[in-house]
C-alpha cells in the first residue's frame, strides 16, 4: 500500500521541492523527501501522501477565508448580510464530516504504515519488487551513543569503529542500540527514520540502504554540550567494497575490550574515524544492562534476583560506593553520593564467550549473597566484589527480533 | 561547571564568587543594561512618590482587572526576554558555518534556548493567557470579581516569584541546559551537577503553584458566579473556553509538580525514580512530563479559541455560527488532549499498535479544531466584516494556523514522525500553532479588549505596521525551518557543517529581525496611544459594537465592574439587551460588598522566592526559615478578619451619574 508507482512519486516530489520554495538551485536536497534506503524513501512517500490528502481540505479552509473576507467586507454593501443567521444543520454535518473523512483515510494510512515501516520488524523487501528471502540473514550492528560519538560494532565481521558506519548495499540491515549515559536518538536520514538510543535500554531499527555513496548520521536527540559535533559518516559499499573495508578494520591496531570501552566513554568531542580489529564478546550485551564496569551486577541478574523476591536484607550490603553515573568524567559536586550494586558474579579479566565455571576466587565458606563475614569489614571496597565464584555473566540476551 | 568538587559551606551552601558570570561578557554587558535601567525606573517611581500608590493600589489589589493587567506586563516583559533569546539563537545559527564556532559557547547557548522555551511557555503563553482570562470572565459572566480574590493575589506573585528566578538564573550561576522539558537522565545530578536544573524546577514549582491555583480559583468563579439567567448553554464562548482551559490546569499541572518532584528528590536526596541505575527509567520521566504537557498546549491555544469567537462574531456583526457545536468541540479538545501524549514520543520505541492509538487520537483531535474553524468561517459568512485590528489578527491567525495544524497531523503520522522528530520541521510546526495560534490571538485580544480596559483604543496606525511585521516575519522566520527540516536538520544544533545550509538560516534570521520590528511597532503602539488617549477615547463603553456583557459596563469598568448584577435572558446578553431597548438603571443603587486588598500574597511569595533560592544553592538554613516564614505568615493570615468593605451606595451613585453624563456626553 505504501509502495507508490514511481510515477504517481515523480509528480509529488516536484510539488514538495516547489511548495518548499525557490531558491533550491545546487544546494543540499531535501534528503527526506528523496533517500537512498528503501525504509526512508516510504516514510518520505508518507510524509507526501499525508500533505496531499490533508490538503484537499486546507486548500479550500484557505480560498473560502480570503474569499469571505473579501466579500463580506463592511464596505460591500451588495453582499447579503443575515445577522441572526448562526445554524444549519447541514451545514454542520459538512463541517464534521469532511475532516472526519480524511482522518478516516488517514488513521488507515496511518495503522497500516506504522505496522508496515514498524522499526521493530524485520524488513519484507530492500527494494520495490525484491523481496527479502526468509533464509537472509540480516546485518547486525550494534550502536552505542557515547558522549559525544557513535561506536558501531559489527560482530559478525568482529569489528567495531568510531563515528563511522559502513554498509553494504541491498542487504537489511538490523541495529541494535543503546548509550551509554544520557538519551540520544540514533538518525540516518538517507537510511530509515530514527529511534532513541537509550542507557540501560535497548531499541531496534530495521533498515536497508540501496544506493552506495556517502551519507551523514547524527544524534537527533540533544545530550549536552558536544551534542553539535555527535555526527558520524555513513558509507554505503557494494558487497565487494564492504568486505575489503572490513579487511581492512581488522588490519588496525585497536582492540576493543571492556577496558577501552571505558575509557572511548569518556566524554570527548570532535572524535576522529577509528577502527578496531576485534571486539570482546558480550560487550554490547554488557553496555546494556550497565556492567561493563568489573565488579558492578548487570540489571538483567539485578532483575532476575528482584523478580524471585530481592535479597532482602542481604542487599542493602551488596552496595558499594563507586562514580557509576561518571561523577568524576563529568566534573562534579559532592550531592547525593551514588553506588552500584556489586555482581554476585563477575567476570574473570579478559573473559571469553563461553569461558564457563572458574575456580572459586575465594575457597573459604559462603555464607549467603553479598553478607559480610563475622569480623570483616563492611562492603565498600573494591574487592569485596570478588569472593564468591566467578563465571560467565553474559549470555547472550535475547529480545525482539 | 567546575571541574572539582565545590565544598558546601554552612553559610553560603554553594555559592561563591565564581557563580557570578562575569567571565562571560555578554552577561555583563546585559547585566549592566538591566541595572541600570532598573534603577532608572525604581528613579523615577520614587521622584514622582508612586510607591503607595503601587503598593495600594496594585500590588496588593485583589481587584481582578488589576491583578489581570498586572499578569499581562508580567507576561509582556518576559516575551522580551525570550525574544532576546530567540534572536541570539537566530544569530549564532546564521554564524556558525565554515568551522567557526559562532559567537555563543556550548555552555552558553544549551542555556539560551532552554530559557527561551521555558520563559515562552511558562512566563510568557501563561501569563498572557490567565491574565487574559483574569480580565475578562468575571465582566462577561456578570460578576463582581473572582470567587477567591485573595488566592487570585496569591496566585499572581507565585507566578512572578518563578519569573523572578528565572531571570536571577541569568546573573548568579547559570540556566538549565537541558532542553525545555529537562528529561533525565541530562537532567539528573549525575549530568547537571550545577545549578541550572535546580532553577528549572524550582521556578517551575513555584510559578505552578499560582498556575494551579488561579485554575481552581476561576473554575470555581465560572461555575458558581455567573449572572442570574446565565445557563451554561448562555455562556459566552470565551468564557466556555476559559472554563475548559482551568479544568485542564487543574488536572494536568499536578502531574508537572509530582514529576518535578521525583526529579528535584532524585537530585537532593539521591533517590533513584530518573536515574540509569538502580532501576531508575528517565522513560517514565518522559511520559509523565508529557501528559501534562499534551494538556498543556492546549491550555494555551483554547482561549484564544474563544477570543477568535468573540472577535469574528462581534466584526462580522452576526451571531456566531453553530454555537452548540462549537463548545462541544471545545469539550472534545479538552477531553481528547489526554490521550495523545505518546505522539511525542513514537521514537522511544513503543511498539506499531501504541504508536499507531496515539497517532490517531492525535488527528481525531483535528476534527473539532476543524469544525471550529469552519464555525469562524461561516460566522463571516454573509456578514458585514470591519477590518479592524482584532479582525485582522484573526484572519491572520485562521490562514496560518491551519498550516501549523497540517504539519501538526501530519507529524502524528509515525512514520512521518520517525524523519522528522526532534527537527527543524518540528519547530516549525510548534511555532506556527504558539505564533499562529497563541500570539496572534493575545494580538487580537489585546486590541479588542484594550479600550475596556483603559477607556481607549489602540493607535490603529502603529498597530497595523506591527500586524503586517509580525505577519510577514513570521513566515519569513519559520517557512525556512519546515525546509531545513525536510533536509534532516536536528534542532538544538550549535555549529553546522554544510554551507548550502546557510542561506536557509539567513532568511529565518531576517524574518526575525522583521518581527524584532513588529514587536518594537508595538511597543509604539502602547506609548503612541496613552500620549493620544484623549483623541482615541471611548466613552461608550461598548467601541465595537459588542455583544457579551463586559461591554456593558463603563470602559474602564468601576471596581464593582456592575452597579446592578445584570439578568441575563439569551446568548450574547449585551446585544440581546442592546436589540430589547434596555435603559441603564439610574436610582436605587444599593451598597456594595467587595473583598479588600492584602499583602499577604506578596511577603507569601517573596518568602517562596527566597526558599527557592536557599534550596538552589543549597542554603539549608535560609529555605528552613523562609519555610517557616511562610508557614507563619500563612497562618497568620487567617486571623486577618479584615477582608471586606462595602462601597457606600452614595459613592455608586457618584461614580455612575458621571457614566451618564459621559454617555450624554458623547451620544
Amino acid at each position: 500500500m505504501l509502495s507508490f508507482p514511481r510515477r504517481f512519486r515523480s509528480i509529488l516530489r516536484p510539488a514538495a521541492a516547489l511548495a518548499a520554495l525557490p531558491a533550491m538551485a545546487g544546494c543540499n536536497k531535501m534528503v527526506v523527501l528523496d533517500a537512498a534506503g528503501d525504509v526512508a524513501r516510504r516514510q518520505g512517500d508518507l510524509v507526501m501522501i499525508s500533505t496531499v490528502l490533508m490538503l484537499l481540505i486546507i486548500v479550500p479552509v484557505m480560498a473560502l477565508t480570503i474569499v469571505f473576507a473579501w466579500r463580506y467586507r463592511a464596505a460591500n454593501k451588495e453582499a447579503r448580510y443575515e445577522p441572526d443567521w448562526d445554524h444549519s444543520t447541514q451545514l454542520e454535518l459538512v463541517i464534521w464530516a469532511a475532516p472526519l473523512l480524511i482522518i478516516i483515510c488517514l488513521g488507515a494510512l496511518t495503522w497500516v504504515g506504522t505496522h508496515l515501516l514498524d522499526p521493530y520488524r524485520a524488513i519484507g523487501r530492500t527494494a520495490p519488487g525484491r523481496p527479502v528471502a526468509a533464509t537472509e540473514k540480516p546485518l547486525d550492528i550494534q550502536v552505542v551513543a557515547l558522549d559525544w560519538k557513535w561506536l558501531f560494532i559489527y560482530p559478525e565481521q568482529g569489528i567495531a569503529t568510531v563515528n563511522e558506519l559502513a554498509l553494504p548495499t541491498n542487504r537489511p540491515v538490523r541495529f541494535r542500540i543503546s548509550a551509554s549515559s544520557v538519551m540520544n536518538s540514533f538518525y540516518v536520514p538517507a537510511l530509515a527514520g530514527q529511534i532513541y538510543a537509550m542507557p540501560g535500554m535497548e531499541t531496534k531499527l530495521h533498515a536497508v540502504l540501496n544506493e552506495p555513496g556517502r551519507y551523514e548520521g547524527f544524534s537527533a536527540n540533544y545530550s549536552g554540550a558536544g551534542f553539535s559535533h555527535m555526527r558520524f559518516a555513513v558509507n554505503g559499499l557494494d558487497d565487494a567494497g564492504f568486505a575489503a573495508w572490513a579487511r581492512d578494520a581488522r588490519q588496525s591496531r585497536n582492540t576493543l575490550d571492556r577496558l577501552a570501552y571505558l575509557r572511548l566513554e569518556q566524554p570527548s568531542e570532535n572524535e576522529p574515524h577509528r577502527r578496531f580489529a576485534s571486539v570482546e564478546p558480550g560487550l554490547f550485551d554488557a553496555v546494556v544492562n550497565m556492567c561493563v564496569e568489573p565488579g558492578k551486577m548487570c540489571m538483567r541478574d539485578m532483575m532476575a534476583i528482584d523478580a524471585r523476591g530481592g535479597l532482602g536484607l542481604a542487599g542493602i550490603h551488596n552496595t558499594r560506593r563507586l562514580s557509576y553515573d561518571k561523577f568524576a568524567a563529568r566534573g562534579s559536586n559532592p550531592a547525593p553520593r551514588r553506588g552500584a550494586v556489586t555482581a554476585l558474579c563477575e567476570p574473570e579479566a579478559g573473559d571469553g564467550a563461553g569461558s564457563g565455571l572458574a575456580a572459586p576466587v575465594d575457597p573459604s565458606p559462603l555464607l549467603g549473597a553479598g553478607l559480610s563475614r563475622p569480623g570483616e569489614r563492611r562492603p565498600g571496597t573494591s574487592d569485596d566484589a570478588r569472593r564468591v565464584v566467578a563465571f560467565d555473566p553474559a549470555p547472550p540476551a535475547t529480545g525482539k527480533p | 561547571m567546575t571541574a572539582q568538587p565545590t565544598p558546601i559551606s554552612p553559610i553560603f551552601g554553594r555559592f561563591t564568587l565564581d557563580a557570578l558570570p562575569l567571565h562571560e561578557p555578554i552577561i555583563v554587558g546585559t547585566f549592566a543594561a538591566v541595572a541600570i535601567g532598573g534603577l532608572a525606573v525604581l528613579a523615577l517611581i520614587t521622584r514622582f512618590k508612586l510607591w503607595g500608590w503601587l503598593w495600594n493600589e496594585w500590588f496588593t489589589s485583589v481587584d481582578h482587572k488589576k491583578i489581570g493587567i498586572m499578569y499581562m506586563v508580567l507576561g509582556l516583559v518576559m516575551f522580551l526576554r525570550g525574544f532576546a533569546d530567540a534572536i541570539m539563537m537566530r544569530l549564532q545559527q546564521v554564524w556558525a558555518f565554515n568551522g567557526s564556532e559562532g559567537y555563543l559557547n556550548a555552555h552558553h547557548y544549551d542555556q539560551v534556548f532552554t530559557a527561551h522555551g521555558v520563559i515562552m511557555i511558562f512566563f510568557v503563553a501563561m501569563p498572557f493567557v490567565t491574565g487574559l482570562m483574569n480580565y475578562v470572565v468575571p465582566l462577561q459572566i456578570g460578576a463582581r470579581d473572582v470567587s477567591f480574590p485573595f488566592l487570585n493575589n496569591f496566585s499572581f506573585w507565585m507566578t512572578t516569584a518563578g519569573a523572578v528566578l528565572v531571570m536571577m538564573s541569568l546573573f548568579v550561576g547559570e540556566f538549565a541546559q537541558t532542553g525545555w522539558l529537562a528529561y533525565p537522565p541530562l537532567s539528573g545530578i549525575a549530568y547537571s551537577p550545577a545549578t541550572g536544573v535546580d532553577y528549572y524546577i524550582w521556578a517551575l514549582q513555584i510559578a505552578g503553584v499560582g498556575t494551579t491555583l488561579s485554575g481552581i480559583n476561576l473554575i470555581a468563579t465560572i461555575l458558581k458566579m455567573r449572572a442570574p439567567g446565565m445557563t451554561l448553554m448562555k455562556m459566552p464562548v470565551f468564557t466556555w473556553t476559559s472554563l475548559c482551559t482551568n479544568v485542564l490546569i487543574v488536572a494536568s499541572f499536578p502531574v508537572l509538580t509530582a514529576v518535578l518532584t521525583l526529579l528535584s528528590l532524585d537530585r537532593y536526596v539521591g533517590t533513584n525514580f530518573f536515574t540509569n541505575d538502580f532501576g531508575g527509567s528517565p522513560m517514565m520521566y518522559v511520559n509523565l512530563i508529557w501528559i501534562w504537557g499534551h494538556p498543556e498546549v492546549y491550555i494555551l491555544i483554547l482561549p484564544l479559541f474563544g477570543v477568535f469567537s468573540e472577535v469574528t462574531a462581534t466584526f462580522s456583526g452576526k451571531k456566531l455560527f453553530g454555537y452548540t457545536s462549537m463548545v462541544y468541540a471545545t469539550v472534545v479538545i479538552t477531553i481528547l488532549s489526554y490521550v495523545v501524549w505518546l505522539h511525542h514520543f513514537f521514537t522511544m520505541g513503543s511498539g506499531a499498535s501504541v504508536n499507531s492509538f496515539f497517532g490517531i487520537t492525535t488527528m481525531v483531535i483535528s476534527i473539532p479544531t476543524g469544525a471550529k474553524l469552519f464555525n469562524w468561517l461561516f460566522t463571516m459568512y454573509r456578514g458585514r466584516i470591519r477590518f479592524e485590528l482584532p479582525m485582522m489578527w484573526t484572519v491572520a491567525f485562521m490562514l496560518t494556523f491551519v498550516v501549523g495544524g497540517m504539519t501538526g497531523v501530519l507529524l502524528a503520522v509515525p512514520p512521518a514522525d520517525f524523519v522528522l522528530h526532534n527537527s527543524l520541521f518540528l519547530i516549525a510546526h510548534f511555532h506556527n500553532v504558539i505564533i499562529g495560534g497563541v500570539l496572534f490571538g493575545l494580538f487580537a485580544a489585546i486590541n479588542f479588549w484594550w479600550p475596556k480596559a483603559f477607556g481607549f483604543r489602540l493607535d490603529p496606525f502603529w498597530g497595523k505596521i506591527s500586524f503586517w511585521c509580525w505577519v510577514v516575519g513570521f513566515w519569513l522566520a519559520f517557512m525556512p525551518l519546515y525546509v531545513l527540516g525536510l533536509m534532516g536538520v536536528t534542532r538544538r544544533m550549535r555549529v553546522f557543517d554544510d554551507p548550502s545550509l546557510q542561506i536557509w538560516f539567513a532568511i529565518a534570521a531576517l524574518g526575525a529581525v522583521i518581527i524584532a520590528a513588529g514587536i518594537g511597532a508595538m511597543l509604539v503602539q502602547f506609548g503612541v496611544s496613552i500620549w493620544k488617549r484623549d483623541q482615541l477615547r471611548d466613552t461608550t463603553g461598548d467601541p465595537w459594537g459588542g455583544r457579551t456583557l463586559e461591554w456593558s459596563t463603563s470602559s474602564p469598568p468601576p471596581e464593582y465592574n456592575f452597579a446592578f448584577t445584570p439578568v441575563v435572558h439569551s446568548l450574547d446578553a449585551w446585544y440581546d439587551m442592546k436589540t430589547r431597548g434596555h435603559e441603564r438603571p439610574l436610582s436605587g443603587y444599593r451598597p456594595i460588598h467587595m473583598p479588600r486588598g492584602t499583602g499577604t500574597g506578596v511577603i507569601l511569595s517573596a518568602l517562596s522566592l527566597v526558599m527557592g533560592v536557599g534550596l538552589i544553592w543549597y542554603v539549608w538554613w535560609l529555605a528552613g526559615l523562609a519555610f517557616a516564614g511562610i508557614l507563619v505568615v500563612a497562618i497568620g493570615h487567617t486571623f486577618n478578619y479584615k477582608r471586606d468593605f462595602h462601597i457606600p451606595a452614595a459613592t455608586v451613585e457618584t461614580v455612575e451619574t458621571g457614566r451618564t453624563r459621559a454617555l450624554a456626553a458623547g451620544a
